[in-house]
């Protein structure tokens, strides 16, 4: 499969439930998040491995990556 | 509880929808920003999830403290009983609803300190729950005192000069004291802990999951640790070991550690069965 043609993830961040505590950003195995602000960003998307971490260790059901 | 339904394997959809467990618009909920208390739960749905486990199925029930705040945010039957006192609630409502899975949700200062004594009975009695202990060596709620699980030597509002009292370790309590399942398991070892959960789950007994999670507004500030996620790399990463892989480390990489995932499993009469036996004997059945 070309780069182009490879399919990305897409990373929901819900901005109203995260409270900003960072940890998905310091567990993310790939680096693919940032804070921004009070919330959590995406800052490189194609990094993504989709292993779920990000969502798995939020304390606020606020990021979820869909395949 | 049902035995048709934990056999069920449910197919498991990736991300995880947790908002069928949920109820509606109770969200954000009161944990502080990083608090670990959101993590156990998360895991605890999706290992509801696997155990095929109906919502009418579950009693939750909790004591007071922030840990305890968790059955506000699930659809399930839900008690948030008297500070210390969730265990004495479980156990009414596991007798009068035998088929009921019991969860109990209690903090370190719930279970240990104020419900120390309902706890070691509860074990000694082996009645069938779950009883899931989060453990952050601290009282949240309340402004951050020390509890019997915060180690010595640490700071809390109430030891502002370094604790002197010696823990107490909740797995080998609650294995001295009867329990027929114990486990440790912690918010950074999620998926870990997921399956400890739905081990403690399929267990007849008393379970008793201690899972050390951070509170990082009061034990991680006055410890000096900068982050939520500081905590969980310290606390719960650094500071424990696997039992699978204790015997292949060399002993200056388990000293001082606390060990995580099922320490103690046994069979022994539950409590609920060895009481409508004696019903059934006394009424000449
Ligand atoms: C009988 C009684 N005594 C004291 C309190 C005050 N109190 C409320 S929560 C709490 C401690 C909570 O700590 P813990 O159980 O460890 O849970 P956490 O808040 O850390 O999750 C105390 C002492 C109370 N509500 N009732
Ligand atoms: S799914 Fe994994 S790789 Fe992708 S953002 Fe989340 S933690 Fe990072
Ligand atoms: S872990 Fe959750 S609450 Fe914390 S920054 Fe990430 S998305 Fe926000
Ligand atoms: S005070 Fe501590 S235990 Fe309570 S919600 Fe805040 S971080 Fe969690």
């Amino acid at each position: 499969m070309t780069e182009a043609a490879k399919k990305l993830p897409r990373i929901v961040i819900q901005e109203k439930l995260c409270k900003g505590c960072s940890i998905c950003v310091d567990f993310c195995p790939t680096n693919v998040l940032e804070m921004r602000g009070p919330v959590v960003a995406v800052k490189n998307l194609e990094a993504c491995t989709r292993c779920q971490l990000c969502d798995l260790r939020c304390p606020d059901f606020a990021i979820q990556v869909f395949d | 509880m049902s035995t048709a339904a934990a056999v069920k394997k449910p197919k498991i959809s990736v991300p995880f929808d947790y908002s069928k467990y949920l109820r509606k618009g109770k969200l954000p909920h009161i944990w502080c920003p990083g608090c670990g208390h959101g993590i156990v739960l998360k895991s605890l749905l999706r290992a509801i999830e696997k155990s095929g486990l109906s919502k009418d199925d579950i009693c939750m029930v909790s004591g007071i403290g922030c840990s305890s705040r968790t059955p506000g945010y699930v659809d399930f039957n839900t008690l948030h009983t008297l500070h210390g006192r969730a265990l004495s609630y479980a156990t009414g409502v596991k007798l009068a609803k035998p088929e009921m899975k019991v969860i109990v949700v209690t903090g370190d200062g719930d279970a240990l300190a104020i419900g120390g004594n309902h706890f070691i009975h509860t074990c000694r009695r082996n009645i069938d729950m779950t009883i899931l202990v989060y453990s952050n060596a601290i009282y949240g709620m309340t402004g951050g005192q020390f509890s019997p699980t915060t180690p010595s030597g640490s700071y809390s509002t109430t030891s502002r000069y370094g604790n002197i009292e010696p823990v107490f370790d909740c797995c080998e309590l609650a294995k001295a004291s009867g329990a027929t399942f114990v486990a440790r398991g912690t918010a950074y070892h999620v998926q870990e802990l997921e399956r400890i959960i739905l081990e403690s789950l399929k267990h007849k007994g008393t379970s008793v999951v201690e899972i050390l999670d951070s509170c990082p507004v009061y034990y991680g500030r006055l410890n000096k640790m900068k982050s939520a996620s500081q905590m969980m790399e310290l606390i719960e990463k650094n500071g424990t070991v696997s039992v699978k892989q204790v015997d292949k480390l060399p002993p200056e990489k388990v000293q001082g550690k606390l060990l995580r995932g099922i320490l103690h499993k046994e069979d022994r009469p539950e409590y609920c069965e060895e009481y409508q036996k004696l019903i059934d004997r006394v009424s000449g059945k």
